[in-house]
């Protein structure tokens, strides 16, 4: 508990602003006026009932929404004009609820095609000796480097989303935003996930985790911000949020 | 490329290159002309149909701009007989050229609207070719100037020139395959969203393949052109041709190298049997059309894919045996 409060009292500086955001789809205001920050450093959850914006809070971010007004700062800088691709080379990249990977690719294909290559590149080989090392480093940090030469159609949907972790990082993130990491997956699979995000974390990787297995939040996170209605109720520590009222009458109705 | 692969691609094309020197049969040489010519337009078809899953039924546009730009250029007079051919890459660097606004915009869509937004392509393209009168001679057609090849072996440059068109588009096909190229079409056909999301130049990639899968078949327009003597809108641009493309790459198997080649080795000698056989009416495109459906029923994928995944699962198996 000590070294959690020392983290957030040493002068974190702030990866990721989210000013104002309003989405709106037809008369359901599914984002409303939310603001937020992520500090560098921190592995951040986002919690919240069902509805209540997070996975499009987590679009709008990464550019496959656009947001009706509201800002994005990532990084010191205000992305004027989000686009998937722009913000995944700014160095934030996500993974998605389903686990979305690509069936047809192989696993190591998997990993080479998320390291965010250039123009030139697109011309030399599919997987060059440099790809296949650094990828097969990252499979084997996760343990998949066995699975390496299968197609990613044949693995199982824990495999999957480790899959998609793996591949996510493979572009030198500054931040990801893991949507519900461990959602379908067994216990074994939800430690294996919780050890490979506070590895990343130590390595200076900052997340920002959507997730509704509230005992890994609990062990995990620090802050925690609740959103509800599609706005931010509150924000602390873990142990805060547990008790704070709002967040029970949010979460349980009144 | 594998050496098994070198091996395969050696003795295709070794056995097309000695075959014209073991018969001069007109008929013979007419079919493999028409039979190179589908493997060079379902292959490059396949480089953006195939690899990167955007079904386009508007190929026959361009291969209709092919058949006409040469059609125009060489009008009066053809030299020796050689500057068609020379002037291929012209056409194809032309068409790949015009092509990259048109694909820009097309490929906004996707699937089922894609395939809709390029057929209307197609008809565009043949409205133009008919009213375009000064240019294209309209419905009358435009004939080109007959070179003086000796008529014993008549056939033999054409056959050539779709051979080497072939070669080229296989050769495409191939480069795709292993380069970052065809890694990123396989991404965008697989999931083009999370593609985006994972930096891929999903725009550039896409309209650089279409550009390539068009020059190709423009340039086999041009041959065609060429080898006819005279381009008319409706044959020119011919839904036909499309769908040939289409069905060939289908049959064989979409995404792979050799599909679309064996699609066109069943699918044209089929046809020119069948339309033989049944004489001048339309009845052979029944036949076609039965054949094809049959093979698709049985190996729904296409011929190769069904066939290496299960050789794939053989081997498999015996290495979990052992």
């Amino acid at each position: 508990m000590a070294e959690k409060e020392a983290k957030r009292g040493a002068g974190m500086s702030t990866l990721l602003k989210v000013n104002n955001l309003v989405k709106r789809f037809g008369g359901v205001t599914a984002v409303n006026d939310c603001s937020f920050e992520v500090q560098e450093g921190s592995i951040t959850a986002l919690i919240g009932p069902n509805g209540s914006g997070k996975t499009t809070a987590f679009n709008i971010i990464t550019g496959y929404l656009k947001p009706d007004s509201g800002t994005i700062e990532f990084d010191g800088k205000l992305m004027a004009k989000p686009t998937p691709s722009s913000i995944y080379r700014a160095g934030l990249s996500r993974t998605f609820q389903q686990a979305r990977i690509f069936p047809e690719l192989t696993v190591l294909e998997n990993l080479v095609i998320s390291s965010s290559f250039g123009w030139k590149d697109l011309l030399g080989t599919r997987v060059t000796a440099a790809d296949r090392k650094r990828g097969m480093q990252t499979l084997e940090e996760f343990r998949l480097d066995k699975l390496h030469d299968l197609r990613a159609k044949d693995l199982s949907y824990g495999q999957r989303k480790l899959l998609e972790f793996a591949s996510v990082l493979m572009s030198d993130p500054k931040l990801v935003l893991l949507d519900e990491p461990t959602a379908g997956v067994n216990p074994v699979m939800i430690e294996t996930m919780e050890k490979h995000i506070r590895d990343r974390n130590k390595a200076g990787v900052t997340f920002l985790v959507v997730e509704h297995d509230m005992q890994l939040v609990m062990r995990l996170c620090d802050p925690v911000i609740v959103l509800d209605h599609g706005s931010k109720i509150a924000e602390g520590m873990p142990e805060a949020i547990q008790s704070n009222p709002q967040v029970l009458e949010a979460y349980l109705g009144s | 490329m594998t050496r098994n692969g070198l091996i395969r691609a050696g003795l295709f094309f070794g056995v097309l290159i000695t075959l014209p020197f073991f018969s001069t049969s007109q008929w013979l040489t007419n079919m493999f002309i028409f039979t190179l010519m589908y493997v060079a337009l379902a292959s490059s078809w396949n480089l953006i149909g195939g690899y990167a899953g955007y079904p386009s039924l508007g190929h026959a546009a361009f291969f209709g701009f092919g058949a006409y730009f040469t059609a125009i250029v060489f009008t009066d007079s053809v030299g020796y007989g050689w500057s068609p051919f020379l002037f291929l890459p012209v056409v194809g660097i032309s068409a790949a050229i015009i092509s990259i606004p048109i694909g820009y915009v097309a490929m906004k869509t996707r699937a089922d609207v894609f395939a809709i937004v390029t057929i209307t392509l197609l008809f565009m393209a043949q409205t133009l070719a008919f009213n375009m009168h000064k240019l294209t001679g309209g419905a009358q057609g435009k004939g080109i100037a007959v070179p003086s090849f000796d008529p014993a072996t008549f056939g033999r440059p054409f056959y050539f020139g779709m051979l080497a068109l072939a070669a080229l588009a296989m050769g495409a096909s191939m480069y795709f395959r292993q380069s970052k190229i065809g890694l990123s079409l396989s991404a965008i056909r697989s999931d083009e969203d999370k593609a985006l999301g994972v930096g891929v130049q999903v725009n550039r990639v896409k309209v650089l393949g279409f550009a390539i899968s068009v020059g190709i078949t423009a340039m086999a327009g041009g041959v065609w052109a060429y080898y006819e003597g005279f381009v008319y809108p409706q044959f020119a641009v011919d839904p036909l041709i499309t769908i040939g493309m289409v069905l060939m790459t289908f049959l064989g198997g979409r995404a792979t190298l050799w599909g679309p080649v064996l699609g066109a080795f069943i699918l044209v000698p089929a046809q020119q049997y069948l339309s033989y056989e049944l004489g001048a009416n339309q009845f052979y495109l029944l036949a076609y059309a039965a054949i094809f459906l049959i093979t698709m029923l049985v190996l729904p994928r296409g011929v190769i894919p069904t066939i290496s995944d299960k050789i794939w699962l053989k081997k498999k198996q015996r290495e979990a045996q052992a």
